[in-house]
Parts: structure tokens; C-alpha cells; sequence
């Protein structure tokens, strides 16, 4: 690590902010893959990693991303819930890497739900 | 910068890493590999989480899920049920003792639900490896404010009226030591950390040494600047090499990054660190034979005045801060003196660290406001009495402190309240003690450690710690005569009032404290050679109830020297000559049906069984 000036304290707890919003909670929005073994089977780990994949690529870092078991809908998976904070969460179905993609530019950056990929609005949240 | 959906803090303290960290982080390392999820979730050590006794331990987050008691061969299952799955896996959750639910987030365990993290505030949170993750929790932004926008008064006010107190004991007003320091005109000043921690159990600035080590030397920096000094040391015991290790890479990170050495910061102040290794002993950790130590001599304490702000190391003007006293100064800069009053009380002001460990549930790190009751601590965060056995007394403050019955549970945790029961806050321990605990025998416990830890220099405590131990001895193996008692008793006055340093002046303490508080103990050791909890073997004697005994035969089998008999279903007999009073019939029988009795009771158990009973009844 070079000498630090005291502007570069800030620029490191910027730069770590990703991780630590991760560790500490105080996150906007959070994504839900579920992925028991119907919506791995239906190509669930392909979603998490486009998705993945895009959280990079737009570099933000109050965005988090969690998985969680079978939504008991196994017909219609991949399922994927967004819940931006303080607006009811959205499950989305059927989605795919390409969805998702389309999802996370539209809802999770731009603050609109992509209404045809949605099965339901405002469903349990779980934060 | 990778993104990572996923962190699992892993502890890597010593404890875990006793009971297998580096295993389980080799399997979880494979196990994510082998998924393809190595570039979705990150593993990151961390320093001691406190919950050493549950460990290996390691928090999810962002699920903010606990897993305790980690093992290899559990990673794949845990792996694929969590990370592939999302479904937390329950096995390895924390569960209440009496009931069968886990509990998944971490916030909902009792032992984290009711503690304060302010020393510990990057416990389990960060790499202490790692400098970037400790900027990252706003380190260095108090260092750098205190360099570059306080002056020395300004940060020593705030310190005084944070009401922080010195947490190696003593409980000295942190910002008027400094005060005084400051105040001392002199081309060399030394700020010095003690992380000597030489109480037995302690390890609460070992895990602040290993989990944060740059927290300590953010409070020295800032410490430095307040007195004027430009040269520091941090006095580790060798026996902390993980602490030595972790505070030697972050001092190396520290002049890397330009936080020591010269103009630190572009402030144009210049500060230096260096770890001294003590060899161990207890004294060591007493100011003036601990600056004795750094100089290279024998580690002996000498009278004060002068005290060390006047002539310390090297006869320089010196300030020696505990560990966790220096891990506090960081975040009172940062978020100011009502801040950190906003908890604790009017004297005893904002967090302490304790490390609880004896005969409760939850053994481990804990900290709490100053302030709270010792029965929260306790039955709260500990859990309550392992086994459901009964408290007896929470000893505090180690061989300086002492210890506290059950009528006094009630009392404050602040430096006021608890030297009014006798013993001390002292630097955090707290030993929980059960009712199978001998109070004579624990008094002799602490005896036998300051006595053999006594310098030598000042004959009050180097004789007369080894007459208090003769004596409890004497009265653990039957050898008490009437007046012991009170002879201990003066003898100890003795002792504290002529004392050169706080070893000799706080060791009688365990002996007055058991005195005070469980002196029906002395006496039934002294007159009636019983020691009732049946922990001095000399006055005990153990015998079956055949009233009780359902000649289950589960003491025969646990007993080592074959000194049980008797038929299946029918009483057993325990054949006295032959007994080692090894305890073992005791903790197996299901029935409480093995009484103590007095050495060599000769009259009927009966009678003294059922005048204990009568006795107990009376105090109900
Ligand atoms: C026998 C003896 C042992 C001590 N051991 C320690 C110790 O291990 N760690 C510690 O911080 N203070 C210890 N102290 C207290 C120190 O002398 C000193 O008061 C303390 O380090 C000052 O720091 P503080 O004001 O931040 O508490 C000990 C004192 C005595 C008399
Ligand atoms: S060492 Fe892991 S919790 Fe203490």
C-alpha cells in the first residue's frame, strides 16, 4: 500500500462499501433466487450468475443478492424476488439469465418493475 | 473490485482455530470450488467472535446466519443446503439448551442479543489482517481528525469528559492521566500499551490484540499525540503469539501506509511503535516492573512517587494504558464524549469487555454497558448455571478480585459497586462458580498463584502470601485450628496495608471476599472437618443413602478403585477404606442418593442429613 493522504481513508471505505453493506446490513435492494432442486433443474445457478455478472459490470454496491429454498411454485421456475426497500417485493417467473439481466436494469438500477416477466406484487417480504 | 453475494466470516481466534478452523476452511474452500461458487462467496478469517466454547464458529452474511461447531466433514452438506440450495442448515444453528428450535440469525442468540460492541466493534466483521477492512469500518478517520484538527487539549478533553476509565484494573480516569503527562515538560515521552493480560482466564485483550490489532494502535497514535510523545511499545506476553503475529503485521501495514513513522498523515507528527515480548509473569503487568521489563531488567515493581507520567521508561515521562482502554479511544474521537456517556452510568462510564467462562452455558466474550446487573450477564448472555446445577459465586477481578454470592446479584456492574462487595471489576474476568465448588479451596487456588507470582522484592506480600497459603492449606487438609480464621482475616489487613505494588495489596482479596460472604465454609473446614461440597478430600466422606439408592449400579461402574458393592436393585455400599474420593459415584448417581459427610463421621447420617435439611428449610 503507497503513503495514505487523509482524503484516501474515504476513497478505501468507498471502495469497500460493496463488501460491508454485505456484512452490515443497510442494503436497497435485495434479490432472492430460489433455488431448491426444481429451480436448479430449470437453470437457476444460470440466472445467479448473470446476475452476478451485471452487479459487477454496474458496480453498485447497495444491492444484495441471497438464495433461498424451493417458492412452492416448481412449475414455474426460475423464480427470483426483488424487494427494493420500503416498496412491496416482486416475484418474477419462468426468468432466465436474459431476464434477469432485463430485470436488473429496469427494476433493481431504473425503479421499475418489468410487469411481464412478474407472477406477483407485494407478497411477504423478508427483510 | 470482485463482487461476492455471499461472505462467511469464519473465526480464526485461538480458540477456533484450536478446535479446527483451518480444516473446516480447507473444506469450505474445495467444497466451494468443486460448486462453482468460489467467484459468488467469499471466505474471510476473522479474529475471535467470542463464542469460543461453541466453535469452530463462522456468521453468514448478507443471511446473517450463525453456524457453531463447525467440522470438515459437515462443509459439503452445508455447502449445497445453504449456498446451492438456500436453505440454512439447521443442524449446525445455535439451539436454547432446554428447547430443540435453532435459531438462525446470529442477533436473535442471546449470548449477541444483549451485548453493546464497542471495543469488540469489529469482532467477526473484518480480516484483522487486513488494514483495508479496518479503514473501511472508519479507522483512521479518528487518528487522522485527532492529528490534523485537535490539539492535545482539545483531545484530552474529550477523553476526560468521556468518563473513560482505565480497563486494566485500577480504573484510573483515562483523560487525566494523559492530563498529567502532557503536562510534564520533557524531549522523550513513551506511550506504552499493556497487553501483559497476566489474570488466569482472561483473554479478553488477546482477542482485541488478535480480532482488531488496529484498534490498540489507532488509541496509541492518538494517545501519543495528547501527551507529546513520539515513541510507543506494546508489551505482549510471548505466550500470545497469534496476538504478537496480528499486531506485527499491522504496525508493518502502518508505516507501509504512512499511519507510523514520520509525518504521519502529512500532520508532521512522528510516531513510532514496537511489540516487546514479556516472558509472562504476573507482576509484569504492574506499571513500573512492566517499564522495568522493557529496559531489559528484571521485571520488579518500585514505590510511587514518582509516578510514571513524572518517571517512567527509561525515567521518562510515561503513560501505560490497558489494551481495551486504548481500543476505546478511536470511536470517542469519532463520535465524541456524550456518545460514549450515552452508556454506563455517571462514574462508571460506556462499555466493558468480560470474559465469562466457569460453570455457565455460554462461555466466551461478552460486552456489555457499564451498569448492568451481574445476574444479565449471567443468566442472559451465559445461559444460567451449566447442568442446572445451583450458583454459588461469580468471582471477578482474578487473584486482585473476589468473590460474590448469590444475595449480591443484583449488584451493578460499575468500579463503585462492586468494590463495595470486596471484590473488583478488575481487568474483566468472571468466573461463575456452581455449588459443587469448595470456597476454602478456591480462596487457596488464588493464593497458590500470587504467591508463586509474588516478585520477592517487599517481604509483606513475599512471606505473607505464603503464610495466607499455609494456612488455607492447612485448613483444606484438616489441619484448622480455632482462631485461623480470624488470624487470616488480620493477617491479610496486614499485607494490604504495607505492600509496595497492587500484587501483594489486592492479593488477600479472594481470602477476605470467601471470609466475608461464605464463612460458615471456614468454619464447617475448621470445626467439623467437612467440607461440604467434597472437594477437599481430606474432609470428606462419601456415603450412599440406602433409602435413596435404587441399586442401578451406574456408581459401581464409574467408580475407578472399586470401592462400591452391592447387588442389582438392591442399596450399595461404598467401602470407605478403600475410597480415593475421586468424586466419580457423585456425578453419576441419578438419584442424589451420595451424600458428603464429614471425615470419619462415626454418629448416624441420618440425623446430620436430616439436620442440613432442617438447616436448609430454616433459610428458605
Ligand atoms: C500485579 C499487577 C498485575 C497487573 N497486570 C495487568 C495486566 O496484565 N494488564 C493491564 O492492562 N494492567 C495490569 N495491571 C494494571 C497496570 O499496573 C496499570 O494500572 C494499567 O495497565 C494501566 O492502564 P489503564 O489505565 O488503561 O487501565 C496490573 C497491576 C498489578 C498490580
Ligand atoms: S476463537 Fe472463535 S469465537 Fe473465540
Amino acid at each position: 500500500m503507497p503513503r495514505l493522504k487523509i482524503e484516501d481513508l474515504q476513497k478505501i471505505k468507498e471502495k469497500h462499501k460493496a463488501e460491508f453493506t454485505l456484512r452490515e446490513g443497510g442494503y436497497r435492494a435485495k434479490i432472492t433466487v430460489h433455488m431448491g432442486t426444481c429451480g436448479i433443474a430449470a437453470g437457476a445457478r444460470d440466472v445467479m450468475t448473470a446476475l452476478m455478472d451485471e452487479i459487477s459490470g454496474a458496480n453498485v454496491t447497495d444491492v444484495i443478492v441471497t438464495t433461498s429454498g424451493c417458492a412452492g411454485l416448481c412449475a414455474r421456475e426460475p423464480l427470483a424476488t426483488v424487494e427494493i426497500m420500503n416498496s412491496p417485493p416482486v416475484k418474477y417467473c419462468d426468468i432466465n439469465g436474459e431476464k434477469i439481466r432485463e430485470i436488473f436494469k429496469e427494476h433493481i438500477l431504473g425503479g421499475n418493475p418489468v410487469e411481464k416477466y412478474a407472477l406477483v406484487v407485494g407478497s411477504e417480504t423478508t427483510y | 473490485m470482485e463482487k461476492f453475494r455471499a461472505n462467511l466470516m469464519l473465526c480464526a481466534g485461538t480458540g477456533c482455530v484450536a478446535s479446527g478452523t483451518m480444516k473446516v476452511k480447507a473444506a469450505l474452500v474445495e467444497e466451494l470450488r468443486k460448486r462453482g461458487l468460489e467467484s459468488e462467496i467469499k471466505v474471510v478469517l476473522t479474529g475471535c467472535n467470542g463464542y469460543c466454547a461453541e466453535g469452530p464458529v463462522m456468521a453468514v452474511y448478507p443471511d446473517e446466519v450463525f453456524y457453531q461447531k463447525l467440522t470438515a466433514d459437515e462443509i459439503p452438506k452445508l455447502v449445497e443446503e445453504h449456498f446451492l440450495k438456500g436453505r440454512p442448515y439447521e443442524k449446525l444453528m445455535f439451539k436454547e439448551p432446554e428447547k430443540k428450535a435453532a435459531i438462525p440469525a446470529m442477533k436473535e442468540i442471546p449470548f449477541f442479543k444483549h451485548q453493546v460492541l464497542r471495543v469488540l466493534r469489529n469482532k467477526g466483521l473484518i480480516d484483522p489482517e487486513k488494514i483495508e477492512e479496518y479503514i473501511a469500518r472508519d479507522g483512521y478517520q479518528p487518528a487522522a481528525r485527532a492529528l490534523t484538527q485537535m490539539t492535545a487539549e482539545e483531545i484530552i478533553q474529550v477523553v476526560k469528559d468521556s468518563g473513560l476509565r482505565g480497563r486494566g484494573g485500577a480504573g484510573f480516569p483515562t483523560g487525566v492521566k494523559w492530563d498529567f503527562a502532557s503536562k510534564v515538560q520533557s524531549d522523550i515521552k513513551f506511550m506504552l500499551c499493556n497487553g501483559d493480560e497476566g489474570d488466569p482466564g482472561a483473554f479478553m485483550d488477546r482477542s482485541v490484540m488478535e480480532a482488531d490489532p488496529h484498534s490498540v494502535i489507532e488509541g496509541m497514535i492518538i494517545g501519543a499525540k495528547a501527551i507529546g510523545s513520539n515513541k510507543g511499545y506494546i508489551y505482549v506476553r510471548a505466550e500470545y503469539p497469534l496476538a504478537v503475529k496480528r499486531l506485527q503485521l499491522a504496525i508493518d501495514q502502518c508505516y507501509e501506509a504512512g499511519l507510523l513513522g514520520k509525518n504521519i498523515l502529512d500532520s508532521s507528527f512522528n510516531f513510532d511503535v514496537e511489540i516487546y515480548q514479556g516472558a509472562g509473569a504476573f507482576v509484569c503487568g504492574e506499571e513500573t516492573a512492566l517499564m522495568r521489563s522493557i529496559e531489559g531488567k528484571r521485571g520488579m515493581p518500585r514505590p510511587r512517587p514518582p509516578f510514571p507520567a513524572q518517571k517512567g521508561l527509561w525515567d521518562k515521562p510515561s503513560v501505560l494504558n490497558n489494551v481495551e482502554t486504548l481500543a476505546q479511544i478511536a470511536p470517542i474521537i469519532l463520535n465524541g464524549a456524550e456518545w460514549y456517556r450515552s452508556l454506563g452510568t455517571e462514574k462508571s462510564t460506556g462499555t466493558k469487555v468480560f470474559a465469562l467462562t466457569g460453570a455457565v452455558n455460554n462461555v466466551g466474550l461478552v460486552e456489555v454497558p457499564m451498569g448492568i446487573p451481574l445476574r444479565t450477564i449471567i443468566y442472559d448472555i451465559g445461559g444460567g448455571i451449566r447442568k442446572g446445577r445451583k450458583f454459588k459465586a461469580v468471582q471477578l477481578g482474578g487473584p486482585s478480585g473476589g468473590c460474590i454470592p448469590e444475595s449480591l446479584l443484583y449488584t451493578p456492574v460499575t468500579y463503585e459497586d462492586i468494590i463495595a462487595t470486596g471484590a473488583i471489576v478488575g481487568s474483566g474476568g468472571m468466573v461463575v462458580m456452581d455449588d459443587n465448588t469448595c470456597m476454602v479451596g478456591t480462596a487457596k487456588f488464588f493464593l497458590e498463584f500470587t504467591a508463586d507470582e509474588s516478585c520477592g522484592k517487599c517481604p509483606p506480600c513475599r512471606v505473607g502470601t505464603k503464610i495466607l497459603l499455609d494456612m488455607l492449606t492447612d485448613i483444606a487438609e484438616g489441619r484448622g485450628k480455632e482462631g485461623d480464621i480470624e488470624t487470616l482475616e488480620d493477617l491479610a489487613r496486614d499485607i494490604i496495608a504495607t505492600s509496595l505494588c497492587g500484587l501483594g495489596q489486592t492479593a488477600p482479596n479472594p481470602i477476605l471476599t470467601t471470609i466475608r460472604y461464605f464463612k460458615d465454609e471456614y468454619e464447617s473446614h475448621i470445626k467439623d472437618r467437612w467440607c461440604k461440597a467434597g472437594v477437599c478430600r481430606d474432609l470428606t466422606m462419601f456415603w450412599i443413602d440406602e433409602k435413596l439408592c435404587k441399586g442401578c449400579g451406574a456408581c459401581l461402574r464409574a467408580c475407578p478403585s472399586k470401592a462400591i458393592m452391592g447387588e442389582k436393585k438392591k442399596p450399595h455400599k461404598i467401602i470407605q477404606e478403600l475410597c480415593v474420593h475421586c468424586r466419580s459415584c457423585y456425578e453419576t448417581c441419578k438419584f442424589k442418593s451420595i451424600k458428603i459427610l464429614p471425615a470419619g463421621y462415626e454418629g448416624d447420617p441420618y440425623e446430620l442429613a436430616g439436620a442440613a435439611e432442617e438447616a436448609k428449610k430454616g433459610e428458605a
